[in-house]
């Protein structure tokens, strides 16, 4: 009876809604009775868009759209609006978040919910609260500093309280296991279910057309592109398809001739409602978060609600759909025990309070806890937004901005690869995975997020043909992008900490490891094996090869046979969709090596903007070769042994590429360069001959003193060297000009390419941003937070910009970080030109948790420091590993 | 006198043993989540043995209880071999030319088994190097052999049961210079045991069974209910197709005298079983190795006995019978047990006390509010108590401890009774065998999400 009550109560607040067009058709079905089925609008033969889905997401997209001026929408939803996750999620907008760009969605959407209400009419539940996430452990406390750091930076308010302070925000909260907590007094409170009828009012007078019980059974492709939807009711022809189906969207994808591969998996979601308290709690009271209990806490209705993420989620629907609507599942006490006594443990004087119920409400997930956005790589016109973590409300709105800019602009205002479709491929898809990582991703929710942490499920899938031989010799794993890569190797007789307690935000323990190996590239001769890069071919019978890559690079590729080029792969505002090495192997063939995570979306982006000839082809050759790093000084005579060829610099100078071979093995691809900014080579080596050369390059090695080096060496040496890397410190909104890259790009070369108009423009009225290098000054290594990624960095006080990766330098023994320095007028906050003057003459800081360290900016390296005799036009100045 | 409940908890988990096939590391998932096993003696030492082990070499795991008889040698030679043998049987033409190799050049082997062992689960020092021995015969003979054609693992699981068998035979009979190998030997001959053994890989299960111990596969309808599938028979005289199969293999003059009182000769309940040489040799060979061996053979009146109405041996083999199962969704679990455990409990109750175990939150029913006052401290208590329930001492953490706990403590109404069970397990040693048998069981966890 409680239940039905529950469900009742929602849908009073629905049904207050200011008379949207869709009401009338369904507001008669309101009764679960056998009321007659009133008669459908039809649906129109054609439109602009559809939308699939009725939830937060999907009328956030409507709403968007249709504010940006597209009119001819549709929005089927197959049940009710908001009547899935939506209806039953907990309606907590909270902009405590990790990631930037998830920080910004979650404020664009308090903001956007703020005003909702005025705007439509209909009542949103909408209460500034507030929210306290507490810390019982010291860890923990430096973790939400880290957030308060970036919350404080971006203009949210926000402040880091005692536990006494956190006792006056909250009549039953009991504070004798906390250390200190985080107050963010703008964050709220909605009906989550009203927030979607509110955008979906609003979208409807816009235009918008709204049809509920109508699924969508698949989405009809023609030539790679959206021609239309085939529904139960019909179909409708359209030019974009928008997928915003929830825990729904992975099947929706699959279910097309064309398939889709949304990674997202649904896990069951409890949390428990109250009856009110004898005397009700106000409604404005802060919604509390204890991630180490891992629940949340909000009011609700005088009473309270409570839920959170167990350490052993139960993931469900891994077979397909087997229901409509989401009703409500089973409730499961025992399960829901831990959280419940966490949250007595947290609010002891909750013990009399009766429940109403336990709510079952299942939560979709993905591999990487950041929710999917974007066009489809493989269908063009296929949308999608799905997948968001159990946060819906907080990112729905700004996702569906997000989402409506990306559609109407052909990209959104802010770079949102971390949450594009692109990132994952066809390896993420695979059913035993998806149930496998939400396994690991929930939990995660509540879990410490340290440095440089990895997923431990859905591992070894992509692997190097010299992984068992690696294995054995202590190397420890981390994944990109399914592909197994070294860590670093522990050598034997050495033993590091279990993974648990590794965790650390301050030196970790393999740091004297990745020490002996950095110091082994800088005297001897190391080897990596960086096989995971994502490696085409482009070749094409008569000039078209060269050609299309001059457009479409903005590096010079025209130069002799055997020369490596770096160069940016640039959209139409001179912003770094890919930044590779593309080696010419012959007038007519070229071989490009880009970095792992680029091998959907650069493949994309190339098919979409290749000329259709048959004579021309785009071959992803990834697999076919296994890469091995030979990087340091003695690189030179290795290699000239096991070749019988000599390598000095007279006979193979740098950014060279030449078939030779090693050992027995012919047809090795050796190219003058390692990504580090070290002398060495890359091998890339036909996987048949990898363990042939790994064997010949060890034991030749053994006199020159050649020891296996992980990533982590590679990663300390790049940023060192001030080697920027795609997809952590490069993206689609930053340009060769504002990261010293200018020298890549050739505006003369005699041909238009993309975004040269734009580089044309900052080279002449300067750039807004600076890729500047920061060496900490007054930190100690051993004591002080280490550094990560997504510090604010402070000029003469003043806010200037973030860190985008940081690494201790072997060589400088000091930490250094990478990161983008902006000039904001002092009193309009307007963006103006950085010059280099403006970065040479201030006093920096770099915040760590709150505790600001001295940094010395630099535009350039210290290759003072670094002794090597290399021609100025042969340093080679570009890496694009992400970590 | 009575027991203590901790007390009765030490004596029966004194034995237990648990195994998880490590989850989530991403290399291993596997159709066996784990298993559980366990044994509680009558016998004093017990006469039952266990094993299990992973083929390393092949794909599949290996589980099996051995019942021993007229002492623990045999059962305790076959728990230490019979996998090895099977393993062996398995092995592709190159895997054991390379393992020829090796031993012939006196470099490491390649482990062939991963064993799981309780801590008393023991191996023989003495006698491994003659074990190995007579192994590295076996897959020489393989070697030679080569028939080209894939292993086929009904057929790899009946030459290794026959193969052991025969060389515990042959060990006897050649005999060993050392005294003690040489008195080992003609114990395990001497003595038998029977054999019941499952190998695992993926959705494949084989079980091969000689004698009267058993396996029971543990199936979850669709209503959530337990039922079970027998996935071996039992050879004993209970068992129609198999005193045929005796009758069959002798001539008809000896009808009468095959089976009497249930028994094989009168005197042997199991009608297949490993060693037992007094079944399978002729008289002239008993008389001669009996004769030539050491003293205490010959002391012993039991060795020197020959059966009545031993005219056409050998009566007995070790030869299995073997049954595949293709997993399903809904198999669940998969019980081997030695008859110490069917004697006392009908593989029904079997079926359901191990099921309902399984599933956790066992006899419990879920909790629903529904439309009662519940506040949230009274729910707490409830939860907090059927947790404790759960995981408190006075419950097992092993399903074969469960499971015993159930055989031993029974009443008439199905439930565990403290007063039996404490009077049970506190027999002397010379009653104990009147009121129980030894008993083991093995209960292997499938893995659905898998399957």
């Amino acid at each position: 009876a409680s239940g039905r009550m529950f469900l009742r109560l929602l849908s009073d607040v629905r049904w207050r809604a200011a008379n949207p067009r869709w009401r009338r058709l369904t507001c008669s079905q309101r009764s679960t009775s056998s009321t007659a089925e009133p008669q459908q609008v039809p649906l129109p033969a054609q439109a602009q868009v559809v939308i699939c889905g009725g939830g937060i997401v999907g009328t956030s997209v409507a709403y968007h759209l249709s504010k940006m001026g597209w009119k001819d929408i549709v929005l089927l939803e197959q049940g009710r609006l908001a009547a899935g996750t939506t209806r039953f999620c907990a309606g907590i907008v909270s902009t405590a978040r990790q990631v930037s760009i998830e920080l910004k969605m979650a404020d664009y959407s308090n903001k956007l919910y703020q005003q909702l209400e005025q705007e439509t009419g209909v009542k949103t539940g909408y209460v500034k609260t507030g929210s306290v996430s507490l810390a019982q452990t010291q860890d923990r406390l430096i973790s939400l500093k880290r957030v308060a750091s970036s919350l404080n930076v971006m203009g949210i308010p926000c402040e880091i309280l005692t536990p006494k302070q956190v006792a006056q925000l909250h009549p039953l909260i009991n504070i004798h296991d906390l250390v200190g907590a985080m107050y963010v007094p703008e964050d709220a409170v909605v009906s989550s279910a009203s927030v979607s009828l509110a955008l979906a009012t609003a979208a409807s007078r816009n235009g918008v057309q709204v049809h509920e019980r109508t699924s969508v059974s698949h989405v009809t492709v023609q030539k790679g592109r959206v021609t239309g939807v085939e529904t139960d009711r019909g179909r409708i022809g359209c030019q974009y398809f928008v997928n915003c189906a929830g825990q729904w969207a992975y099947e929706l994808g699959h279910s097309g001739e064309e398939p889709v591969n949304i990674p997202l998996h649904a896990c069951e979601h409890f949390y428990l409602l109250t009856h009110p308290l004898k005397e009700p709690l106000a409604s404005n009271l802060p919604t509390i978060v204890d991630p180490d209990g891992r629940i949340y806490i909000r009011n609700w209705q005088g009473g309270i609600l409570s839920g959170g993420f167990e350490k052993n989620p139960k993931p469900l629907f891994t077979e397909g759909r087997n229901q409509l609507e989401i009703q409500n599942l089973q409730e499961d006490w025992d399960h829901f025990e831990p959280l419940l006594s966490a949250l007595l443990r947290r609010m002891p004087d909750l013990e009399a309070l009766q429940i109403m119920q336990l709510v079952n409400c299942p939560e979709s997930f993905t591999p990487d806890m950041r929710c999917v956005m974007g066009e489809s790589p493989t269908v063009r016109g296929y949308f999608v937004l799905a997948g968001m973590n159990s946060a819906g409300i907080s990112y729905g709105g700004g996702a569906g901005k997000y989402l409506a800019e990306w559609m109407v602009n052909g990209y959104p205002s802010e770079n949102v690869w971390p949450l594009d479709l692109k990132r994952f491929g066809s390896l993420q898809s695979s059913r035993t995975f998806l149930r496998h990582r939400v396994m690991e991703v929930m939990p995660l929710m509540c879990d410490l997020k340290v440095p440089r942490w990895d997923f431990q499920t859905g591992r070894q899938l992509r692997t190097s043909p010299l992984y068992d031989r690696l294995d054995a010799q202590g190397a420890r794993w981390m994944e990109k992008h399914g592909f197994e890569r070294v860590k670093y190797f522990v050598p034997p007789g050495k033993d590091l900490l279990d993974l648990d307690q590794s965790k650390t935000f301050y030196k970790p323990d393999w740091f004297d490891i990745v020490g002996s190996e950095v110091k082994c590239c800088k005297e001897a001769v190391c080897v990596i094996d960086m096989s995971s890069f994502t490696k085409f071919e482009i070749s094409s019978t008569g000039d078209q090869a060269l050609e299309s890559l001059q457009y479409l690079f903005s590096n010079d590729l025209d130069v002799p046979v055997g020369h490596v080029v770096h160069t940016g792969m640039l959209n139409e505002k001179g912003g770094y969709e890919n930044d590779c090495s593309i080696a010419r192997l012959s007038k007519r063939s070229f071989f490009m090596i880009s970095p792992t995570d680029q091998q959907v979306h650069c493949w994309a982006w190339l098919k979409s903007r290749l000329p259709d000839d048959s004579n021309l082809t785009l071959e992803d050759v990834t697999w076919k070769y296994t890469a091995l790093n030979l990087i340091g000084p003695r690189a030179v005579d290795l290699l000239s042994e096991l070749s019988y060829a000599p390598m000095t610099a007279e006979h193979f100078p740098s950014l060279f590429c030449k078939e030779m071979s090693v050992g027995y093995a012919n047809g090795i691809r050796v190219m003058s360069i390692t990504h580090t900014g070290e002398p060495g080579f890359v091998l890339y080596i036909p996987i048949e001959y990898a363990l042939h050369v790994y064997n010949e390059v060890m034991n030749m090695g053994q006199k020159y003193g050649i020891r296996n080096a992980g990533y982590y060496a590679l990663r300390s040496l790049r940023i060192e060297k001030f080697f920027a890397f795609w997809g952590q410190d490069l993206d689609a909104f930053t340009t060769p000009m504002e990261c010293g890259r200018e020298f890549q790009v050739k505006l003369d070369k005699g041909m238009q390419f993309v975004g040269q108009e734009a580089l044309l423009e900052q080279k002449q009225n300067g750039v807004y941003k600076r890729f500047t290098m920061f060496i900490l000054e007054d930190h100690d290594t051993d004591m002080d937070l280490w550094p990560w990624w997504g510090e604010p960095i402070f000029r003469n006080g003043r806010y200037v910009g973030k860190t985008t990766s940081s690494a201790y330098s072997y060589t400088l023994e000091r930490h250094v970080c990478l990161g983008f320095v902006h000039h904001f007028d002092e009193k309009t906050g307007e963006e103006l030109v950085v010059t280099t003057d403006f970065i040479n003459q201030g006093e920096y800081e770099i915040d760590i948790a709150g505790q600001r360290f001295q940094a010395k900016a630099k535009l350039y390296p210290f290759s003072s420091l670094f002794t090597q005799r290399r021609r100025k036009d042969e340093v080679e100045l570009s890496g694009y590993q992400r970590e | 006198f009575y027991l203590t409940p901790p007390q009765v908890n030490s004596i029966l988990k004194a034995n237990e043993y648990s195994f998880k096939v490590p989850e989530f590391d991403g290399k291993n998932v596997s159709s066996v989540l784990g298993f559980d096993s366990n044994q509680l003696p009558a016998n004093a030492p017990i006469e039952d043995r266990r094993s299990a082990a992973t083929c390393l070499q092949t794909r599949g795991m290996l589980l099996g209880v051995f019942d021993g008889h007229a002492g623990c040698a045999c059962a305790q030679a076959v728990s230490e071999r019979l996998f090895y043998y099977i393993a062996v049987s398995l092995l592709p033409h190159e895997t054991l030319l390379e393992i020829e190799n090796a031993v012939e050049s006196g470099r490491a082997l390649l482990p062939i088994l991963q064993w799981h062992k309780h801590p008393n689960d023991y191996f023989s020092k003495e006698a491994s190097k003659l074990y190995f021995n007579s192994l590295r015969t076996y897959w020489q003979e393989l070697i030679d052999l080569n028939s080209g054609e894939t292993t086929d693992v009904k057929e790899a699981l009946i030459n290794a049961f026959k193969r052991l068998d025969n060389d515990i035979s042959l060990e006897a009979q050649v005999g060993d210079p050392n005294s003690f190998l040489n008195y080992l030997v003609l114990r395990v001959a001497f003595s038998g045991a029977t054999a019941c053994v499952a190998h695992v890989d993926g959705v494949d299960l084989h079980v091969a069974n000689t004698g009267d111990s058993r396996a029971m596969l543990g199936v979850q309808e669709e209503d959530g209910s337990w039922s079970a599938v027998n996935l071996s028979y039992d050879h004993n005289a209970q068992n129609e197709h198999e005193v045929e199969r005796v009758k069959m293999e002798h001539p008809k003059s000896e009808e009468k005298s095959l089976v009497k009182q249930d028994r094989l000769l009168g005197l042997l309940m199991p009608f297949r079983a490993f060693g037992d040489v007094k079944f399978k040799w002729s008289i002239e060979l008993q008389k001669r190795v009996v004769e030539s061996g050491p003293d205490q053979l010959n002391d012993n009146e039991y060795t020197k006995f020959i059966p009545p109405n031993y005219h056409t041996p050998p009566y007995l083999t070790a030869e299995p019978e073997v049954i595949y199962h293709k997993l399903r969704p809904q198999d669940k679990f998969l019980v081997l047990a030695t008859d110490g455990l069917w004697e006392t409990m009908h593989r029904q109750d079997v079926a359901r006390i191990v099921g309902e175990y399984l599933t956790g939150v066992h006899h419990q029913q879920p909790i629903a509010v529904g439309g009662y006052k519940v506040t949230l401290g009274q729910m707490h208590g409830l939860l907090t108590e059927r947790r404790a329930r759960i995981s408190s001492v006075f419950e097992d953490q092993n399903a074969a401890t469960h499971l015993i706990r159930h055989a031993v403590g029974n009443n008439e109404f199905g439930t565990v009774d403290h007063e039996r069970l404490s009077k049970m397990l506190s027999l002397p040693e010379e009653l104990a065998r009147m009121y129980r048998d030894d008993i083991t069981i093995i209960v292997v966890q499938f893995n659905s999400h898998v399957i």
